[in-house]
């Protein structure tokens, strides 16, 4: 990974450089001004924008959150990078007068993980894969945020997991958690049930009017993944729902939009792939109205043409459907 | 322009509409490329060339997959052409392929490898000996070409190796459109390790046995290349034949 430690200098030399030109500095104290919500008692989040990753908003797109337990606070997801993970913990520890005890990790995307390094000297926990994936892929998503997010990136270093988790319901800190492992988003998608407060921590496989995102989906599997996680929405106890971008919701809202804008694309890609489209031609096809107002639509709509089509043409040349 | 048009671009400006003859330009890269002095030399030596505006080079501005970047090359406008080179000025190996449409449009669809952003052209040479040159820019991260193809990590692929999927159109807004696929890792030679291994020749004949196209291919076709041809609506079954590099050879049928 030399090269890739080379081209991080280079971005934290380019970044020092801008820092010098003034006004070009997006926010002098890098402080994401971290204001944790409260989803029910005990259960907290961290809601970020809906946007993509700038040089302005340091990568706060994300939403993490925490638990709190008996023995102290379990937290879910880490944000964007070092600064992120550091204020976070600050921020929640000074709201609850308790230490974190424990970080897991949804998935092996970089805006959930490169907080990591905050919590090292905790137990972090992910599913298998997810493990594999951030250990393998982690230093390669670092250097794209350095590249899109810039010094808000700075002294960020990936911290693989050190455990994976066992799924099922058991008492993680002295609180009953469900861990459910599912996948579609990424090969692994850890949602996490809160028994006590009724609130499930969605991960990535719910996004919340925000244009879905899917570099490593497997749509049918995803769509299988949305099936599970509404069918707990019905569970007596539910009370609400944090999806991975996006605001918190109080019923399976977050699970119907995702699962309707998947269901077009999948259908959409593949008209075309019937159609004889060819890519460019495919890039330039409208976004359904009913997502078109999304923050992020197009722009989405335009990677997952680079991420599923290639599939949805193969099917088509082959004869498959 | 600073020097006047030769009698060939005249007399071609004098065929076109007004605002594409206002473009045709014999010199000054409307790209702007550093690189393109040399791309002159080393691939249209000593041949008049024009900057063409009815040569279309479509291809996404921002390409988010440098492994995978669509380009539509589209110079059915200029009448008879008897080659097209197409090539990155900022890429490791600069020339992607080659097309000689015979009895098919001068149109091709593809996917590239970039490694840098960099401007993507067509060169079209009509029969007259002159190169119509068209092109875009596309900006990427990079790294297409020097990471390692999606295949190194499948079991398979040497089954798999020039397997032909692919389809005709008959009816609809693309009739007369052809879509073929070949898995092929086209391994570039610049991934530690992995010697370039690649397509090379693919030639495209109708049910009559006329040559619809030739296609010489190079590294920087991407991965598993689907190519989409206008091979015209009386084409009939189609047969696609070709070879890689290493000599491994295919020859597949695709009826309309």
């Amino acid at each position: 990974m030399k090269y890739c430690a080379m081209k991080r200098r280079l971005a934290f030399l380019l970044a020092g450089l801008s820092g010098l030109l003034p006004g070009l500095l997006p926010a002098a104290e890098f402080d994401y001004a971290l204001q944790a919500r409260k989803v029910a008692d005990g259960v907290y989040a961290f809601i970020g924008r809906t946007e993509d990753f700038t040089m302005e908003n340091g990568g706060n797109i994300v939403n993490t959150g925490f638990i709190v337990a008996p023995a102290g606070l379990i937290v879910i997801d880490s944000g964007p990078s070092l600064r992120y993970g550091r204020q976070m913990r600050q921020s929640m520890t000074a709201q609850t007068g308790k230490s974190p005890v424990m970080l897991i990790n949804t998935h092996h995307h970089p805006d959930h993980f490169l907080g990591n390094q905050a919590f090292a000297d905790l137990p972090i926990g992910a599913l298998p894969a997810t493990v594999k994936g951030i250990a393998e892929e982690g230093n390669a998503f670092a250097e794209n945020l350095f590249r899109l997010s810039g010094d808000w990136m700075k002294d960020t270093e990936v911290q693989v997991p050190n455990k994976t988790l066992a799924v099922g319901t058991s008492d993680i800190a002295g609180r009953r958690l469900r861990l459910i492992a599912l996948d579609g988003h990424t090969g692994a998608d850890l949602a996490v049930y809160d028994e006590t407060s009724g609130v499930l921590f969605a991960g990535d496989l719910a996004f919340n009017r925000r244009a879905p995102t899917t570099p490593h989906a497997d749509v049918t599997r995803w769509l299988a993944a949305l099936d599970t996680l509404e069918a707990i929405t019905r569970e007596p106890g539910f009370t609400a729902l944090v999806p991975g971008h996006g605001e918190v919701s109080r019923d399976a809202q977050p699970i119907r939009q995702t699962r309707a804008w998947l269901t077009w694309l999948q259908g959409a890609l593949r008209r075309a792939a019937q159609a004889g489209q060819d890519m460019n031609e495919v890039l330039e096809l409208p976004v359904a109205p009913d997502f078109a107002q999304w923050p992020q639509a197009r722009s989405e709509y335009r990677r997952s043409v680079g991420h599923l089509f290639p599939a949805a043409e193969q099917g088509v040349l082959e004869g498959r459907y | 322009m600073k020097f006047p048009m030769t009698i060939a671009a005249l007399a071609l400006a004098a065929l076109m509409p007004a605002a594409d003859a206002a473009a045709l330009s014999e010199t000054g890269d409307p790209l702007a490329s550093a690189r393109w002095g040399e791309m002159e030399k080393s691939f249209l030596a000593g041949a008049p060339v024009l900057f063409d505006p009815r040569v279309k080079v479509i291809a996404p501005s921002m390409a988010e997959d440098p492994l995978q970047v669509p380009v539509t090359v589209d110079a059915t406008q200029l009448g008879k052409v008897v080659e097209v080179l197409v090539f990155a000025d900022f890429n490791p190996i600069v020339q992607v392929l080659r097309f000689y449409p015979e009895h098919a449009s001068a149109y091709l669809g593809f996917r590239v490898k970039l490694q840098q952003s960099t401007p993507v052209r067509a060169a079209v040479r009509t029969a007259d000996g002159i190169w119509h040159v068209g092109g875009t820019w596309v900006n990427t991260v990079g790294g297409g070409c020097t990471a390692p193809a999606g295949s190194a990590a499948a079991k398979d692929w040497q089954q798999r190796l020039n397997a032909v999927s692919g389809r005709q159109w008959s009816t609809g807004p693309n009739a007369g459109r052809l879509r073929l696929r070949i898995e092929h890792p086209m391994d570039t030679g610049l991934v530690a390790g992995t010697p370039a291994f690649h397509l090379e020749e693919i030639d495209f004949h109708d049910a009559a046995g006329q040559r619809l196209m030739r296609l010489q291919t190079f590294e920087p076709v991407s991965e598993n290349p689907v190519f989409t041809l206008q091979a015209g609506e009386n084409a009939g079954a189609v047969e696609a034949s070709g070879r890689d590099n290493n000599g491994n050879a295919f020859r597949a049928r695709i009826a309309p």
